[in-house]
């Protein structure tokens, strides 16, 4: 897993809910390339037209409240979104993402620091980010070990078949 | 400690725990839905073989029964060769209803146990003293494999209720009302428990209605202490014995917040979203285009009951149709043999197969661009019903009757006084 990203923000406001995060009329779709084609369709229709692979999703609180579908974080990932910043997470949401390895960090107050379409430079193993745009450092909470470990892994997947012996 | 902690102390082998401690649990019941085609991938994906105990894991086909494609169709196909495969003793196919509901009514939910399902409103089961909680997909396909989990031990926030409600104002009522003070993310990560003179006398359907939007406020798990009503209910549906924990007396809320329900109006959550809430009387009396009764927060026999003393011998506005799905087949059943049924089809409703129906936007009554609902669900998040254009009014199943009588939104206590005007 890469931890140092460096990459433009799409900021997003408050309590974004898995239904902003991907449609339930859509919760049929399986292959991951189709499910990539909604992500964040709720909140910004636009999204996925302007973002580009690498990109970081910046938030509020709540991010991810809601229903407890794996499409949200499966549709984040195969979009291309590198991480998602956010002043809280919802905590279905939260271990959706950990388990399939798409990076959360919880940064308090981020969403006032940061503006749609600046560069950030992100310290996930030191929780810190960037705003190369404005110069302006911002302190995040690190990632639990216990989380770090799953994103290490590669998400859950491949811990579980270590630990199987598979 | 708290019950709570008691709960997860006792499943993850420990003499105690406390908040913020990560502890692995064995689970007592798991539930897979069929949004969650993905656990089966998953768990075979991971190298599972067996599910460790067939008798603690189950399927219930609700958010898309009966299959409405033929996509949704290879999702119930697969998972019943899955439910064949590995000779699970439960299993609720397209013809049972809500998971929320199906499960406590076949007795396998009970107090002190953890129960886990693929659906955010696990929270539900608080109303029985159980520690329910949501997951995802592959987080479930773990369980399945294992019959454990990890959790962080929550905080607990304690949310006293007192008073008695007035006529016409409901459990939906208190939970919009208190979501509205309190707002979508007052509980992240923690875990709520219901107390107060209010709650104690509560009856199961509308203890379960309170703790099924725990999960709006971001709560983990909700949780009531078990009245004789629950014992009751529990008593009739299962002979497990289980334990009642009880909460110490040191113990120490993360958070308590008192209200009294005494004065109460009936509540509207206004779009889009479940924290936006004003009491009926502050809300316009916008046109409404479809009303919606049912769903694992509105749709028990208790909210058809309401519906109908609303709407006999009345006639549901030609500008609307009313959508009602009852939350489980035992639900349907017990409101024909009551007579609603008939009387709420002789005053206009369309009655679909019990399921999650359009609640979560996947068949069963969806909204176009520019139409308003008012809906007896959880959620009125942009697009959750259909079209992101749709406008979601939620509201007590009395509020969608008295609503889709007068076209309008509409304030359920004028429409009750009307009735005993003429009587």
């Amino acid at each position: 897993m890469n931890k140092n990203i460096t990459a433009r923000a799409f900021v997003f406001g408050k309590n974004i809910d898995t239904d902003q995060i991907y449609p339930g009329r859509y919760l049929e779709l399986v292959k991951p390339e189709d499910i990539a084609r909604h992500c964040l369709e709720g909140a910004d229709p636009d999204f996925v037209k302007n973002m580009e692979k690498g990109d970081i999703v910046v938030a509020g609180t709540n991010f991810g409240c809601g229903s407890s579908r794996e499409h949200a974080p499966i549709t984040l990932i195969s979009a291309g979104v590198s991480l998602v910043l956010a002043e809280s997470f919802a905590r279905i949401f939260f271990r959706n993402s950990i388990n399939l390895a798409l990076p959360l960090m919880v940064c308090p107050g981020i969403s006032q620091k940061i503006s749609s379409g600046d560069q950030l430079q992100v310290d996930i193993e030191n929780g810190i980010v960037k705003n190369l745009t404005t110069g302006k450092t911002i302190q995040g909470e690190k990632i639990s070990e216990y989380a770090m470990d799953i994103l290490e892994a590669g998400g859950i997947k491949p811990l579980m078949k270590k630990r199987l012996g598979k | 400690m708290h019950a709570i902690e008691k709960i997860l102390a006792k499943a993850a082998g420990k003499e105690s725990v406390r908040a913020g401690e990560i502890v692995n649990c064995k689970i007592d019941f798991c539930e897979i839905n069929d949004l969650y085609l993905q656990t089966v991938y998953s768990f075979y994906e991971m190298g599972g073989e067996k599910v460790w105990d067939n008798e603690k894991a189950t399927f219930v086909f609700d958010h898309y029964s009966p299959a409405l494609t033929i996509k949704t169709a290879q999702i119930h196909k697969e998972m019943r060769d899955f439910v064949k495969e590995q000779d699970l003793k439960y299993h609720f196919d397209i013809n049972k209803g809500v998971c929320h509901q199906v499960m406590p009514e076949a007795g396998v939910v009970w107090p002190g146990m953890i129960l886990v399902a693929t659906d955010s409103h696990t929270t539900t089961h608080g109303a029985f003293g159980a520690f329910g909680t949501g997951l995802g997909a592959t987080d479930m396909a773990t369980v399945l494999i294992t019959g454990e989990l990890w959790f962080r031990v929550p905080e607990v926030v304690n949310i006293e209720i007192n008073g008695s409600l007035p006529k016409g104002v409901y459990a939906k009522d208190v939970i919009l009302m208190i979501l509205g003070q309190l707002k979508a993310d007052a509980a992240v990560y923690k875990a709520i428990e219901f107390s107060g003179s209010y709650v104690e006398g509560l009856g199961v359907a509308d203890r379960m209605t309170i703790c099924n939007m725990a999960v709006e406020m971001g709560a983990k798990t909700a949780y009531m202490i078990p009245n004789d009503k629950v014992l009751e209910y529990v008593g009739k549906r299962t002979d497990k014995e289980f334990i009642i924990h009880e909460t110490d007396e040191d113990f120490e809320y993360d958070e308590t917040y008192v209200f009294d329900v005494s004065d109460l109006s009936p509540q509207l959550a206004v779009p889009h979203s479940v924290d936006n809430v004003f009491p009926v009387e502050e809300v316009e009396k916008v046109k409404v285009n479809q009303a919606f009764i049912g769903s694992c927060t509105g749709g028990r026999l208790e909210d058809l009951e309401a519906a109908y003393e609303i709407l006999k011998g009345r006639k549901v506005h030609e500008d609307v149709r009313l959508v009602i799905i009852p939350a489980s087949d035992e639900v349907y059943q017990k409101a024909m043999e009551r007579g609603y049924v008939q009387e709420l089809m002789k005053a206009g409703a369309t009655f679909a197969a019990t399921g999650c129906g359009p609640c979560l936007g996947t068949h069963a009554g969806l909204l176009a661009d520019g139409e308003v609902c008012i809906s007896a669900t959880n959620r009125n998040f942009p697009g959750r019903m259909g079209s992101t254009g749709g406008q979601i009014y939620l509201s007590s199943p009395a509020g969608v009757a008295a609503s889709a009588y007068k076209g309008c939104i509409t304030d359920p206590r004028e429409v009750i006084e009307e009735g005993e005007d003429n009587e």
